[in-house]
């Protein structure tokens, strides 16, 4: 029996390809900001070397001594932001694995990110939480925003399935229509933040206490603070997501243990995916809708229900975010679509559609996020340096495939030379 | 009504440029998922040729004197600027999907994720906020149309066609009618629009032809980058202002739905553009329209909510695409790598 080489296995090869796209997509962007620094007198090479060292290790940056000098160290804040704003990135890149993996490039994850938040706020704000328990009102909110994601991805999945319309755009314009209706649904609801006065345009942290009061036979909302000879008909709000600790581990920083479940989740994706026989059916009509078919698989069945689990895991990342308690949700979403959706594409990519992967290239990808606030925050540069960097990574994985298959046929031809 | 068909024309018109710079992709084989992203690379680069025309005066005493010849050619230089730069982004595209064979939806996404990323990172550092305008003035007194220049008075009327295409419009809207007519002539009526719509559908038959696969392919990718980076530059001037904010709304990926929904055929992709202008043109502006002239607006008394307006597009595209996707069709060999040696 010939026993392979390390490098010769295919999924060392995979890791090896993401490096490398990794690495020539920093080196990308340390370009842009050399060049940026050199042409602009203000910056120049020194400027340029900071902006290089933050955009690598701003994860660790701690800010700037009294002489201007950037000091590095551990910094439990960004440590634990960057665990907090992996939750969506991992829940959004299973959604866009997982279509990947059955063949289908499932580019709705920000509409059914939209759909999935905008449920979960309601059941979360409008429940009232002094008949239910909160604990409880938190996860029928996950799950009812899990199955409102659900229902929007399997739109596309239908058309897919049905009426054979390409997925990619209908994905596209069910992302336009999820922005517009989210809008129109909280623009005519109750959930408008009102309480704080200075705050437009948001709806309500789900970590809101409010009281639904009697006021002289008149019926409105207050905040935790009743005022007195009011009759309390509902308190609703008080919702969030548990700590379990994580947040005098990480100080000072948003984490929560919405991180632990989006890994519970990504765990049991790839259950389903590699030791199931729904997850096989599902890759083998990736792999081939029509071979599948003929080997009696539902290959229409499988391409909605594909479309739909997508849907559901992209929304609960919208869940999961949203529901934490210290994020508030801007509602006039009709102009744009949550960046947290389209960089499920590139997280999917960089994992190569691993779920276990996917956890990995999330965290990394929100690493380079905390990168770029830092370098907003301490430099003339700007957070879109990361978002240029993420780009040329998706450009090279576009054909990752091909080089990784390319660098197979080379060493399957100097075997058959020996 | 005229201001209806002014407006309807200024959302369809680049609508139906980008269309066709899809087309020319598509007909030579590669899927150019990318328009959006080559629109918001053209639309900052004409933005910014704009600009640093303005600082350097080269056109100062034509704006002064009211010279509205020489300002309608700097309009065009811009045009012609943002084409030749999406011309240039879309190699980007022709690199990975030709020499590289690589996926070309995941290319596409790529430039698309590429372009706001850079034009915000150099609108940033340039403008110090999040829009890049013009340097000084406004799209209107620089590049637009007035019925003054033709000697009509502030009370005096221009007449329905007049009011309609004259008054208060961009040349750049008819220059972009100009540039769709020509490039789909040369498309069907031409021997060379002919090789490369054969790469599009059988490529190994053309090349047993002698016709270079590979130089068709670039052919057609970089007009489309062009022809989507004129469309987008169009699309900023004459609906932001020229002003350029990294974002185009979907309109890229709107231009792919009625490329689809005009069978790739010219003709119907401007039936479409026109259909989709309408829509974009109430909502954008239903709560002032006046279509017949009454004085009474009609669709804001009907009292529907302007959320419901602002999807319609989107959900008109998908009932039709669901109506006719069956007799829809898509360029044979579309999206797949050449392979010289595949039959």
């Amino acid at each position: 029996m010939k026993k392979t080489s390390f490098f010769d296995k295919a999924g060392t090869r995979s890791v090896l390809a993401s490096l490398v796209a990794i690495l020539i997509g920093m080196l990308a962007g340390g370009v842009v900001i050399l060049a940026v620094g050199l042409t602009n007198p203000a910056l120049g090479l020194s400027g340029a070397w900071e902006g290089i060292r933050l955009v690598v290790g701003g994860l660790f940056a701690t800010g700037r001594t009294a002489s201007g000098q950037l000091t590095f160290g551990f910094n439990p804040a960004s440590f634990g932001n960057m665990l907090f704003r992996a939750v969506p990135l991992i829940m959004t890149g299973l959604s866009v694995a997982l279509g990947n993996k059955a063949g289908l490039f499932n580019i709705g994850a920000p509409g059914q990110y939209l759909a999935g938040t905008a449920a979960s706020l309601y059941v979360a704000l409008s429940v009232p939480t002094n008949v239910v328990p909160s604990w409880l009102v938190w996860f029928v909110a996950l799950l009812a925003g899990m199955l409102a994601g659900a229902l929007w991805g399997s739109i596309p999945g239908l058309l897919k399935a049905y009426l054979n319309i390409n997925e990619v755009l209908a994905c596209i314009m069910t992302n336009w229509i999820s922005a517009n209706l989210v809008t129109w649904i909280f623009d005519i609801s109750n959930l408008k933040n009102m309480l704080e006065g200075t705050k437009s345009g948001y709806i309500y942290k789900t970590s809101t206490i409010m009281n639904d009061v009697i006021i002289d036979g008149v019926r409105q909302t207050v905040g935790a603070a009743v005022p007195e000879g009011a009759q309390v008909v509902a308190t609703r709000g008080g919702v969030a997501t548990g700590k379990m600790g994580l947040d005098q581990l990480f100080s000072g920083s948003q984490v929560n243990a919405g991180i632990l479940v989006a890994i519970l989740i990504a765990v049991v994706i790839y259950i389903l995916l590699a030791k199931t026989t729904l997850g096989y059916q599902l890759k083998a009509c990736g792999a081939n809708r029509y071979a599948a078919r003929y080997a009696g698989i539902q290959d229409r069945r499988n391409i909605v229900l594909t479309m739909a689990l997508a849907g559901a895991l992209a929304a609960a990342g919208g869940a999961l975010y949203y529901l934490s308690g210290n994020t508030e949700f801007f509602w006039n979403t009709y102009q744009s679509l949550p960046g947290e959706g389209f960089n499920g594409i590139p997280v999917a990519l960089l994992a190569i559609n691993n779920p276990l992967g996917v956890v990995f290239s999330a965290v990394f990808m929100s690493m380079l996020q905390i990168c770029g606030q830092k370098l907003t925050e301490l430099t003339a540069y700007n957070e879109y340096i990361t978002n240029v960097i993420i780009a040329v990574i998706v450009y090279l994985s576009a054909f990752m495939l091909v080089i990784k298959t390319w660098i197979g046929k080379l060493r399957s031809r100097k075997a058959v030379d020996k | 009504m005229p201001f209806l068909i002014r407006q309807t024309l200024v959302y369809a018109v680049p609508l139906m440029l980008v269309a066709l710079a899809g087309v020319y992709a598509e007909r030579s084989g590669i899927i150019n998922l990318a328009l959006e992203g080559i629109m918001i690379f053209g639309a900052f680069m004409g933005v910014l040729f704009v600009r640093f025309v303005q600082q350097w005066g080269w056109f100062e005493p034509a704006y002064v004197d009211k010279n509205y010849l020489s300002l309608q050619f700097f309009c065009f230089l811009a045009m012609l600027f943002a084409a030749a730069m999406g011309a240039l982004f879309s190699l980007l595209l022709a690199f990975a999907a030709i020499n590289l064979k690589a996926d070309q939806t995941i290319g596409g996404t790529a430039l698309n994720l590429l372009a706001p990323a850079l034009v915000l990172f150099f609108i940033r550092l340039i403008a110090n906020q999040n829009t890049l305008n013009m340097d000084h003035g406004d799209a209107a007194s620089w590049f637009m149309l007035k019925k003054s220049m033709f000697g009509y008075g502030r009370k005096q009327e221009m007449g329905f066609l007049g009011s309609t295409f004259v008054d208060k419009v961009y040349v750049a809207t008819y220059i972009c009618i100009l540039v769709f007519i020509i490039m789909a002539i040369i498309l069907y009526k031409t021997r060379f629009g002919m090789r490369l719509r054969s790469c599009g559908e059988n490529p190994q038959a053309s090349a047993s032809l002698g016709i270079n696969v590979v130089g068709m392919r670039y052919a057609g990718t970089v007009i489309s980058g062009a022809l989507a980076g004129m469309g987008g530059f169009v699309y900023v001037l004459t609906t932001a202002n020229c002003s350029a904010n990294g974002d185009v709304a979907g309109f890229g990926f709107l231009a792919l739905a009625v490329m689809i929904f005009g069978n790739w055929k010219p003709g119907n992709i401007c039936g479409a553009a026109l259909l989709f202008g309408l829509f974009k043109c109430i909502a954008a502006s239903y709560s002032t329209l006046d279509i017949n002239g009454d004085g009474v607006y009609m669709l804001k008394n009907l009292n529907i909510n302007t959320n419901i307006y602002r999807m319609l597009p989107y959900v008109i595209t998908l009932v039709v695409l669901a109506f006719t996707s069956k007799s829809s069709r898509a360029p044979k060999a579309e999206g797949i790598p050449y392979d010289p040696g595949k039959r």
